[in-house]
């Protein structure tokens, strides 16, 4: 078992995941599964090579600044569960 | 500050450039819209949205490299820093971090210890704004105002070579002019425009190693900072003193209480798992872009201020005052070149008259009362006799009130200035004969009464007579 | 020959020679739809008034003499795609009422060609999935057989193109999503190159790897869709600014003369040996028809599933960070405080391998792992880019199975993950190298269709059409239809 139950926690901490108990316990067997599995890629020799991010070596084209968006809010925040006076509400944000 | 401790910070100044669309989408980014009326799909964070970047705020970067003497990266990337916070839509922050567009640069300040020295520039990049939280007014909710997200930040980070809260208030005003002079940004504080967070720490004289070092976040002031660093550095030398140890967290000065206190104890340590932005592809620039940006570099403050001491002749201070920021050199280099006045005189008014009238009324050069045509055309009203500098004054405040050109004013009010001789013999005559006293002392050899004499004509006259010829008339009359 | 067995390029002559209407066409698909899907479950939504009303204009603008390359031609796309004013789910209980306020550049240009769309289809939960089975909408069926799995993530696309329900269906394809289920019912389905087409408002799975691509029953159809799909968007940074060839103009050249590539490793002891058979089987049909094949070395390729599994999820765990119940989406109820409406909201809201392949990215990019995760993962990725890159200096395509055997029974590997990432074993090296692959049906194993991998270079979409349609004119794999839909 290459991943144990806190770490499983700590990770599901940082993606943001709530899980059971049991969820956990599947979590950490399946997980351990999953790395097992990548980490023959440990026995490749790498040395040397770059990182490939993109299938396709091409630079980033940039756009010109103009402004070419209008006001949608009422449009885009249908989709929002709770809405007050034009802001998105979430549980109170503790600075 | 306490002799035996040094001090050493370094800024992470965020300047928000000055384009029209955000940096990755065309969203307009004004300040002060309607909550969310700037917040489109990309800012949103709509499924399935992709962003483009805004080839502005490249051209804006590669100024800023250029002007602070930094090495242009000929190829950039974007990565994206993952972590949840209701003001960031998309659960991760665009930012750079392995290969900035702007690294190495400097700049020189002249040290809160009187010395000049040089401050290094880590490095400079791009990233985009997150959105606010709004905490009042919605009981146990926080509004979300998604407006500024996505509008575009040049992240400066400089060096620890920063060695008092004056050295940091110094570089970050010498930054704020640079960019102003650049145009890349409003630089402006109370909107958010310019903000600047500190890693603070202290060691013991002499010692190599850094202290612990904590980060005081969104500093918007100048006044702010100097005051929030120099609390933070008591805070740490009275722990250590004490025999406690320094923590390095983020904390949050407070103004009101005039405090620095730690931001909420994450419960897990920041892990923002970055990796490269597989939507955006490595930002390439070619070397002619950059020659062609580099051509449209401004005149900078230093060079501005060597050039003011070397051409016209003016102390370093002043120059120092009239270059620091852009608009007000012009200001004063538009009347140096339309008056007869000299220079110096022309840096004394605008220093110093139009320099009071504007702090007293809380006003910016460019929103002057007086243009630099007029106050060219008042100096030149003094050069050439036609009124004295001190009533000169009186026709500057009122054309600052607004009561008109300094031609209808002087002719309204009658200031005028008397250069006829005759006229100015009769009123010496008079003051020479009510003060007999006074004569038979400067006869005696008293000479420095002249000042007593001059003075008594000048308040006869309401201050209209020539002073040059008052004087010389004195001395004939007196011997 | 009843209309839902007509292919693209059939219904298209049927309309212009004024055979049917397109809103009759429609009709009658939306009819089929509505009686045998009930069997597939390869629908989530049916537009049925969005559709006929889209063929009504399609008819109006034919009789006015303007046709776009699918004018009046009834299509499906995969719920990955965002449709403005239409609930657009990506298989997921946390889109579950998603309108999406905008079109996808796909559906605009799908739309702007005249094509009617019946719907959306089903796929597995944001295209994490390679049986359908992590639908929050729950399992396709295959039509071949209705206890087998139609493979995914695009199987509502495939399944529904292989029952004759629509000509044809868009897909995404981000380690073989187009490709394995075609081959697993018998359709074609092509994954064009990296930047081929856009991919904004299409639901990112994993930005890197991610490419929209078709499944038709021909290779010419296929040609017709990709000819409409491709080009260059400038709302993707990572479209290409290349012009789109006129796909249906080379696919009638012969295939004489063409090197084809067999890599020793596509053959390993992983292939079932029926499925070998059929694909020997095809490769001779080939060189029958001219071509010439040359063994090939792709020293790295058994390397791509595992340099995929950490890939994909990374950034998967990134792409879907923006689901949290604020803007759009599931929110949890009665959250306590922000960070358990992000947690529940979250936890609630995705499925057991969504979340799996989340946690997989985020322990493979965190502090401590990303070197040997991530960025190990990156330089083996250019290693396997760097086979493909030598291999085609001496060949114009490499062909070899698509998957490693035929359909396999829903619910078989369901408990095991890694059982069920190795189906990806042929397909995902394309999407590692941003390569165009497509799968074509070249058999039956136990009356389920085997599929024939092609995979060409950069922008190497002629010659895969071209090979492929050449071999659809010597064969009729792709004619057969399944019992139970005929």
């Amino acid at each position: 078992m290459s991943l144990n139950k806190n770490q499983a926690q700590h990770i599901a901490m940082l993606a943001r995941l709530k899980l059971s108990d049991d969820e956990y316990a599947e979590s950490v067997e399946k997980l351990s599964k999953i790395i097992d599995f990548v980490d023959q890629l440990s026995a490749v020799d790498t040395t040397d090579i770059i990182p490939m991010a993109h299938p396709l070596a091409a630079a980033q084209r940039l756009r010109p600044d103009d402004v070419t968006e209008v006001d949608n809010r009422d449009h885009y925040q249908q989709n929002a569960n709770e809405v007050v006076d034009g802001l998105y509400l979430v549980p109170k944000v503790l600075e | 500050m306490r002799a035996d401790w040094e001090v050493v910070i370094g800024l992470e100044i965020h300047v928000q450039l000055a384009t029209k669309s955000k940096i990755f989408s065309g969203s307009p980014t004004a300040y002060g819209a309607d909550p969310n009326t700037q917040a489109n799909l990309v800012d949103l964070g709509y499924p399935g949205v992709l962003p483009v970047l805004n080839k502005e705020v490249v051209r804006m970067a590669i100024l800023f490299g250029l002007a602070v003497n930094a090495t242009v990266a000929r190829r950039s990337v974007f990565a994206r820093k993952n972590y949840f916070y209701p003001d960031l839509p998309k659960g991760y922050q665009i930012s750079q971090l392995e290969l900035p567009i702007v690294e190495s640069g400097e700049i020189h300040i002249t040290g809160g210890d009187g010395i000049e020295k040089r401050i290094g520039i880590t490095r400079a990049h791009l990233e985009e704004d997150a959105g606010k939280s709004i905490h009042e007014g919605f009981n146990a909710s926080s509004g979300i105002d998604l407006n500024r997200a996505g509008t575009p930040l040049l992240e400066i980070v400089s060096e620890p070579d920063l060695r008092s809260a004056k050295d940091a208030t110094t570089y970050m005003k010498k930054i704020h002019s640079i960019v102003h002079y650049l145009e890349i940004s409003d630089g402006n504080m109370q909107e958010g425009s310019f903000r600047c967070d500190a890693n603070v720490s202290v060691r013991p004289l002499g010692q190599k190693e850094l202290g612990t070092r904590t980060e005081l976040k969104n500093l918007n002031s100048f006044r702010y900072i100097e005051k929030a660093i120099n609390i933070e550095v008591e805070r740490q030398i009275d722990l250590i003193e004490d025999g406690r140890k320094v923590v390095q967290e983020t904390r949050l000065y407070d103004s009101d209480k005039d405090e620095t206190r730690s931001m909420r104890s994450k419960e897990e340590a920041n892990d923002y798992r970055y990796f490269p932005d597989p939507d955006l592809l490595p930002v390439e620039i070619s070397d002619e872009y950059i020659e062609i940006v580099r051509a449209t570099m401004p005149e900078l403050p230093d060079a501005k201020q060597a050039r003011f001491i070397a051409e016209y002749e003016l102390k370093s201070d002043d120059a120092a005052i009239l270059t620091a920021s852009r608009f007000l050199a012009t200001f004063y280099e538009d009347i140096v070149k339309a008056t007869d006045a000299t220079a110096q005189v022309a840096a004394n008014w605008v220093i110093g008259d139009l320099g009071g009238a504007l702090n007293r009324d809380g006003l910016d050069i460019g929103d002057s009362k007086i243009s630099s045509d007029e106050l060219a055309g008042l100096l030149d009203k003094i050069h050439d006799n036609t009124i004295s500098g001190k009533i000169a004054k009186q026709v500057f405040e009122a054309i600052w009130d607004g009561e008109g050109s300094a031609d209808d004013i002087i002719e309204s009010k009658g200031l005028k200035q008397i250069t006829d001789g005759s006229a100015i013999e009769l009123v010496v005559d008079k003051i020479v004969a009510s003060n007999p006293t006074q004569v038979a002392e400067y006869k005696a050899g008293k000479d420095k009464l002249i000042g007593f004499f001059v003075g008594r004509v000048m308040q006869e006259t309401k201050g209209q007579a020539n002073p040059i010829q008052v004087n010389q008339i004195l001395k004939d009359k007196l011997k | 020959m009843d209309i839902y067995h007509q292919t693209l390029a059939e219904l298209c002559v049927g309309l212009e020679k004024g055979d049917f209407t397109s809103v009759e066409l429609t009709q009658s698909l939306l009819d089929r739809v509505a009686v045998e899907d009930k069997r597939l479950n390869s629908f989530i939504t049916i537009t049925a008034t969005e559709a006929l009303a889209a063929a009504a204009s399609a008819d109006e603008a034919r009789a006015n003499g303007n046709t776009g390359a699918l004018n009046g031609l009834p299509i499906v796309h995969k719920d990955i795609f965002c449709t403005k004013g239409v609930k657009t789910t990506c298989g997921s209980k946390m889109l579950d009422n998603f309108i999406s306020p905008y079109s996808a550049t796909v559906v605009k240009k799908i739309a702007n060609a005249g094509a009617v769309v019946l719907g959306k289809c089903n796929m597995d939960e944001f295209a994490m999935g390679s049986s359908n089975e992590t639908s929050f909408f729950g399992p396709v069926r295959n039509p071949w057989n209705l206890e087998c799995t139609p493979g995914g993530s695009s199987g509502g696309s495939a399944a529904s193109v292989a029952a004759r329900l629509v000509p044809a269906a868009t897909g995404t394809d981000t380690g073989g999503s187009i490709r394995q289920p075609a081959a697993l019912t018998g359709t074609v389905g092509l994954k064009p190159t990296y930047g081929r087409v856009s991919r904004y408002g299409m639901i990112a799975f994993a930005s890197s790897l991610d490419q929209a691509g078709m499944i038709t029953r021909s290779v010419e159809d296929a040609a017709r869709m990709l000819g409409v799909m491709a080009g260059f968007d400038k709302r993707d940074s990572t479209s290409i600014n290349q012009a789109v060839p006129d796909y249906l103009a080379s696919i009638g050249k012969s295939i004489k003369g063409l090197r084809i590539g067999i890599a020793r490793q596509h053959f390993d002891e992983g292939l079932d040996e029926r499925t070998r058979t059929k694909v020997k089987d095809a490769i001779s049909v080939l060189e029958s028809m001219g071509a010439t094949t040359i063994e090939i070395d792709l020293p790295n390729i058994n390397l791509s599933v595992p340099t995929y599994y950490v890939v994909a999820p990374a950034e998967c765990s990134s792409n879907l960070s923006r689901f949290d119940g604020v803007r759009f989406g599931y929110r949890a109820e009665n959250a306590e405080d922000l960070l358990d409406l992000y947690c529940r909201s979250r936890g609630e809201g995705f499925g057991d391998e969504v979340k799996r392949r989340i946690m997989t990215g985020a322990y493979v990019l965190s502090a401590g792992y990303y070197d040997a995760y991530y960025i190990k993962a990156q330089q083996v990725r250019q290693l396997i880019a760097d086979d493909f890159k030598e291999a085609f200096f001496n060949v114009d395509l490499i062909v070899g199975p698509t998957t490693p055997s035929p359909a396999f029974k829903l619910g078989d590997k369901v408990d095991d993950p890694i059982q069920m990432y190795l189906n990806d074993i042929y397909t995902v090296g394309a999407n590692l190298a941003g390569l165009p692959a497509m799968s074509i049906p070249c058999g039956f194993v136990n009356d389920m269709p085997v599929g024939l991998h092609l995979v060409g270079p950069h922008f190497g979409e002629e010659v895969l059409l071209r090979c492929g349609h050449q071999y659809q004119q010597e064969t009729d794999w792709h004619m057969a239809c399944p019992e139970a839909f005929k």
